[in-house]
């Protein structure tokens, strides 16, 4: 067994086991358990980082075992640098995850807990796998822990939003599937990606693979027009839900583009490379301006993370280093702060049961260390230089002033619309005098609650101060990845 | 004159003698719970799995009784796989029928019939033994519909099936003596031989054809043939309706084998293209009509109309252009999907059977709702067959339908690919009421009156393990596919 199997089926395991011998009576013992599952998961992930060869873009810690014989399918998975800091960010939120439902899940606490574990092994499976058939069956499989999280509990609308977010994803993904057998086909009987990467195909046929990649990806990312399940999903999902669906399910969709998309069709991804352009433009600005008139805090950050990831595909289709590699950082660093900005509006769900910005006011009176971090978040959300949300939006928005002057001009308005939005509601609830009794009769944050912030909080100020280990990584690989993107494909 | 070569038939010996003995033996039967009956006939089933497994793995394919019925893996696998349906259909059974009054010597002995039609079919090389086949398993289908005799909605299922069973019959008899007249012998071997040789009168053949395919889709509940497949089901005492949708379904796939494939594969480019038709048909209605039901066994009954859709889909791309390289793939991908199918309908009937209790039948899907705290268990067995019918990863019907949309890519053909495109945003709508059920279990609050489950642990246990077959073989198909695969590979050698 190979770090990455463990790293996959640590968490699975003990997510499985809770599920079947946890009782609500017992709860106390559960929670522990699934705190040491998550750490221990976690921990098995810091060896990728440390023993990580960064001056290769080969895959690492490479695992291959023969799978279905049938399909010639294999048990292969693998990280390269594009990849490798995906596995221990899942692994750390689902830790964040854990302490965030500590006290606030009182029900079914093994499903809830069961059911984060079991999905965070299932996206580290996502990110390592390099056998399409494998990442096809993690990437699916990850719909049915979150589609029973957002059900069991989420908020009124649980149920319309639980089914919106399975079948939007589903379409897609079914999309992919035609798209995963064709390739398959086409190569000869080979689910490798490697070998799929090097495969030459017409542009016609890379186009349409192009779209169903798109399709699948898109949707999950999720890019404007195909947004409209996010908001539902992450104001109905508890907060645990919507921290694990923002910090990492959309990373699953932009990191397939970089994995499938980019190398598989290389050419179609430059013939079509406007169109992602245009709707990541579109997001940036049309679904800041969205952000901005939001009454519930929620769908505020909702709506905050279709913009930034709005900057993800946008750096990666202007195809140059900086903006690759800005919106691979980009990615962790919305992890970390989109984790964080739910986690927030958690901690003032759970005293006041409201996420509505005009039931809040002052809450800086009553809850001042509390405080203190939400505007740290905040400010993070918005690019403040000094956190790590500056550094990947700095170097998209680097990349692209070379590629074109004016889409650069239009992707920096994000940074206003940004600020925009999230420092009002900054105001609004945070500042001025206190709003109202119920805010006048909130508690600080106790010493859980503070861990959770401020180990988030740590790793924001580290990747916004010295954001080199995470560079470092990414560079070889994202070079080779353009090397190979920029050669055609065509046959 | 070939020989009688009677161990070739051994297995169904067995079974028709024991199927005597316990009709007998049950009449001194004095035990209300019918404990002997019941063990006997699981034992007698377990042999005949046990020897039709033996026969899979000596491989040889041989015919016997005079050349009316052949040995071959593929008759063996599916003999194997329907006497484990029938096993676990009785294991669920059990606690269901003793209080409904049907713990009796009949249900067992009439099972074991329908079985041996079933073996009958999946084995034989001669028109006339399929169809002797076929009406020994319908007529002990029919008669355990109506084996509540006092129940209105049973009864009047047992006519429908009846009815349109003995139409259906009528109609690939006929089909079957056009055959007969158009290449002079109802020998399966000797019928493609000639047709082969394209001696036979084309005309004849195709109306002869277009009978059987007809009586064929019939048998398998396919679209337009599929009116009496959620009036059956939903009638029939659960039991039953799982005695129907789980040995019978192997049967139908074993029986298109050894007509469409083995007989008349001269002529596939003609039954292709109504195999597509149909299975269009059956995705549309299956899927979009399961989505009105409130009741769950009528949208079990729809979508087993869908799940057809998809093996048919895996018939139809055997032959591309007059070329059969494919069909191995076609052919085993289609058996995967059936076996895998069975497996999980076996599971989702047996939960609503350990459901239902004395005078209450808890067939609406609303019955279901907050199974999970009611029985976290069962909630989540039954979570894993919704899941694995709506094809999600990693469960097992992910796979199967996988194997199908392989089969059809693979063709390299746009229409087979068009094909593909739609059947994936059929499944997609079937993905809903899937959904709708594990919503229902797991989101829903329980009825005021609703109680734990308790009691029936060997039912639990039997379900846990089903449950857990549809995880395994999801996580691991490799195995059950080679199976698969290469009884069909040697199917076709022959």
């Amino acid at each position: 067994m190979g770090l990455l199997s463990v790293a996959i089926w640590l968490p699975i395991l003990v997510g499985g086991v809770l599920l079947a011998l946890g009782r609500d009576e017992h709860a106390g013992t559960v929670r522990w358990i699934a705190l040491l599952g998550a750490f221990a998961g976690f921990l098995v992930t810091i060896p990728l980082i440390t023993g990580f060869d960064v001056t290769s873009a080969a895959m690492q810690f490479q695992e291959k075992l023969p799978w279905i014989e049938r399909f010639k399918a294999f048990y292969h998975l693998g990280v390269d640098g594009i990849a490798v800091w995906f596995v221990p960010l899942t692994a750390f939120i689902t830790v964040i995850v854990v302490i965030s439902a500590w006290q606030v899940i009182t029900e079914r606490v093994n499903q809830y807990m069961g059911a984060f574990l079991i999905l965070s092994g299932l996206m580290v499976g996502v990110f390592s796998a390099l056998d399409g058939l494998l990442f096809y069956v993690f990437f699916e499989a990850t719909l049915i822990p979150m589609y029973i999280i957002i059900g069991i509990w989420g908020g009124p609308k649980r149920v319309y939003a639980a089914f919106k977010f399975f079948l939007y994803t589903l379409l897609g993904s079914l999309l992919m599937l035609i798209a995963l057998l064709y390739l398959y086909f086409k190569s000869g009987g080979s689910f490798a990606i490697l070998d799929w990467h090097k495969l030459p195909l017409p542009l016609s046929a890379q186009s349409l693979l192009f779209f169903a990649f798109f399709a699948a990806f898109s949707v999950k990312v999720p890019m404007w027009p195909v947004h409209t399940w996010l908001p539902d999903a992450h104001v109905e999902a508890p907060t645990g839900g919507s921290v694990v669906l923002a910090a990492i399910m959309l990373k699953l969709g932009a990191y397939g583009f970089l994995r499938f998309s980019l190398p598989i069709a290389p050419d179609a991804s430059r013939e079509w490379a406007w169109l992602i352009i245009a709707l990541s433009l579109i997001a940036v600005i049309y679904i800041g301006l969205v952000a901005l008139v939001q009454q519930d805090m929620k769908k505020l950050v909702a709506y905050s993370s279709i913009a930034h990831m709005g900057f993800v595909t946008l750096g990666f289709f202007i195809f140059s280093e900086l903006g690759v590699s800005g919106g691979i950082v980009q990615m962790i660093s919305h992890g970390f702060i989109s984790g964080a900005m739910f986690l927030c509006i958690g901690v003032l769900y759970d005293r006041m049961h409201s996420r509505e910005i005009a039931d809040y006011g002052g809450v800086v009176n009553t809850m001042p260390k509390f405080a203190a971090f939400a505007v740290f978040f905040a400010m993070a959300n918005s690019g403040l230089p000094g956190t790590s949300g500056f550094v990947g939006e700095w170097m998209v928005i680097l990349g692209t002033v070379k590629a074109n002057f004016w889409l650069a001009a239009l992707a920096a308005t994000a940074l206003i619309f940004g600020a925009a939005y999230n420092l009002w509601m900054v105001k609004r609830v945070y500042f001025g005098e206190v709003a109202n009794p119920h805010v006048k009769a909130l508690t600080d944050i106790d010493s859980r609650e503070f861990l959770m912030l401020a180990l988030l909080a740590v790793a924001v100020m580290w990747m916004g101060l010295y954001p080199k280990p995470f560079t470092d990584v990414m560079h070889v690989s994202v070079t080779q990845l353009l090397q190979h993107v920029a050669q055609s494909k065509l046959n | 004159m070939n020989p009688m070569n009677w161990p070739v038939v051994f297995p169904e010996i067995v079974l028709l003698t024991m199927a005597c003995v316990i009709a007998i033996a049950d009449l001194f039967v004095s035990d209300p719970a019918r404990r002997l009956t019941f063990w006997l006939t699981q034992a007698t089933l377990a042999v005949v799995a046990l020897l039709h497994l033996d026969a899979l793995n000596a491989g040889q394919s041989m015919f016997g009784m005079q050349g009316m019925v052949v040995s071959d893996p593929l008759g063996h696998l599916l003999a194997f796989f329907a006497a484990l349906a029938t096993m676990v259909t009785l294991a669920y059974a059990q606690p269901y029928i003793a209080p409904r009054d049907m713990m009796k010597g009949e249900f067992f002995t009439l099972s074991l019939f329908s079985l041996l039609g079933v073996c009958v079919m999946v084995s034989a090389n001669n028109f006339l033994v399929v169809y002797l086949g076929l009406e020994l398993m319908s007529l002990s289908l029919y008669a355990l519909t109506a084996l509540r005799r006092d129940h209105g909605q049973s009864t009047e299922a047992a006519m429908k099936y009846f009815v349109l069973g003995a139409l259906a019959s009528g109609f690939l008899l006929y089909g079957l003596s056009m055959m007969y007249g158009a290449t002079g012998s109802l020998d399966i071997q000797r019928v493609f031989e000639v047709i082969g040789k394209g001696q036979a009168n084309q005309q004849v053949l195709v109306f002869g054809l277009v009978f059987i395919v007809a009586g064929l889709g019939f048998k398998f509940g396919a679209a337009p043939f599929h009116m009496w497949v959620p009036d059956v089901y939903h009638g029939a005492p659960t039991a039953v309706t799982l005695l129907i949708a789980g040995a019978p379904k192997l049967a139908a796939f074993g029986m298109a084998m050894r007509l469409l494939v083995e007989g008349l594969l001269g002529l596939a480019t003609d039954w292709q293209q109504m195999l597509v038709v149909m299975s269009l048909a059956s995705l549309f209605i299956g899927n979009l009509a399961a989505i009105a039901q409130t009741n769950l066994k009528r949208l079990l009954a729809y979508s087993a109309i869908a799940q057809i859709g998809f093996v048919l889909l895996a018939l139809t791309s055997g032959v591309v252009s007059g070329n059969t390289l494919s069909a191995g793939n076609a052919y085993s991908s289609a058996l995967f999907y059936m076996v895998t199918y069975v497996l999980t309908t076996l599971g989702s009937f047996g939960v609503v059977m350990l459901l239902a209790r004395q005078g209450f039948e808890s067939e609406e899907i609303s019955d279901l709702a907050g199974l999970n705290q009611r029985s976290p268990w069962m909630a989540a067995v039954m979570a894993l067959f919704m899941f694995s019918l709506a094809g999600i990863p990693p469960m097992v019907g992910f796979y199967a339908k996988l194997s199908v949309l392989q089969a059809l890519v693979t063709t390299n053909l746009t229409g087979y690919l068009w094909l593909a495109v739609i059947a994936v945003l059929l499944s997609l709508i079937g993905a809903f009421y899937y959904l709708r059920v594990v919503k229902v279990m797991y989101f829903d609050e329980p009825a005021a009156d609703a109680r734990r489950l308790h009691g029936e642990r060997g039912v639990q246990a039997l379900l846990a393990v089903n449950g857990a077959a549809v995880l395994v073989f999801g996580l691991l198909p490799g195995g059950l596919m080679a199976m698969c695969s290469s009884a069909i590979v040697r199917a076709l050698a022959t």
